[in-house]
């Protein structure tokens, strides 16, 4: 209970602080950088990932609590299952097994 | 068992029937995942059939979209706060940071309405091509998770000043939390699979 009193809440600032770097960064890479497409995706994929992860652990707690472990296998599975549809989809609408 | 109260947890734990509605939320939540995601691979599929109408580049503005992500990023951060007061039993800060979250909520979404105004008016509607089509639903569907948020959230606000702060009302509380950290963590794939990859193609 102690570090739930405590007077600033020094994780969200600091979640929020990441979240707007992460953002404004993946944007400036997007926008103004002279990189290929293929980096530019991969790197800015890989923020919003992290970026994800931030929300999921310091805003929403999800390493709090009895269920902590039941509650990263359900996200993980969740993440996984989101990964298979989209690459899934993709790779089979797009790469001549259409055809 | 359901009413053993552990005094030790924060407010939102402390009963077992708690305790499950938050992991039943979570499960929930592995669902709208899966749910995105499929609208996500719609998208990836169609994303670059225009149909002879416009592309993303034709009709996307960075500026607007900048200030969407800003405001629910910050609306995100508010609701954060105001879970942070809950738990030190703070109701009037808890409130207040969640009405901020609600106005920045209605912030980003008077601003998608009127990017959504702004595409019709440019001639991409929903029938223009099959990379719209996609993109609206995609969008609307998180658009109308947002709306329902701003609409659960009132209703919670007005039982937290009928009832006060309880394990019941900080329990939903909690959980409308997780639900608004999630729709920011849908919007950043949108801002960088949909506009960011869309303005990069």
């Amino acid at each position: 209970m102690d570090n739930h009193s405590k007077v600033f809440p020094i994780s969200h600032v600091v979640g929020f602080f990441m979240s707007l770097v992460l953002t404004f960064g993946a944007a400036w890479i997007a926008l103004q950088s002279s990189l290929s497409m293929k980096a530019v995706m991969w790197i800015i994929g890989t923020l919003a990932v992290v970026q994800a992860g931030i929300q999921l652990y310091m805003f929403m707690h999800m390493n709090e609590g009895d269920d902590k472990v039941t509650n990263n296998i359900n996200i993980l599975y969740s993440a996984f299952i989101a990964v298979v549809i989209v690459a899934g989809s993709i790779w089979v609408m797009t790469s001549g097994h259409s055809h | 068992m359901s009413a053993k109260v552990n005094a030790a947890l924060p407010l939102e734990y402390q009963t077992e029937q708690n305790r499950m509605n938050i992991l039943g939320f979570w499960i929930f939540l592995g669902a709208e995942i899966v749910l995105f995601a499929t609208l996500f691979g719609v998208y990836g599929v169609l994303g670059e059939r225009y149909a002879g109408g416009p592309a993303q580049k034709d009709i996307f503005v960075v500026k607007d979209v900048m200030i969407q992500t800003f405001l629910l990023l910050t609306s995100s951060f508010t609701m954060g706060i105001s879970i942070y007061e809950m738990r030190r039993s703070n109701i009037k800060g808890m409130l207040m940071w969640l009405v901020f979250t609600l106005l920045l909520g209605g912030g980003f979404l008077f601003m998608e309405v009127r990017e959504f105004m702004h595409y019709v008016h440019e001639g991409a509607t929903m029938q223009t091509s099959a990379f719209l089509s996609s993109f609206f639903v995609l969008l609307g569907t998180h658009g109308l998770h947002v709306t329902i948020g701003i609409g659960w959230a009132i209703l919670l606000m007005i039982q937290i000043f009928q009832r006060g702060l309880t394990p019941v009302t900080a329990r939903k509380t909690f959980i409308f939390g997780l639900y608004w950290h999630f729709l920011d963590v849908v919007w950043i794939f949108i801002f960088t699979f949909v506009y960011l990859a869309g303005l990069v193609m």
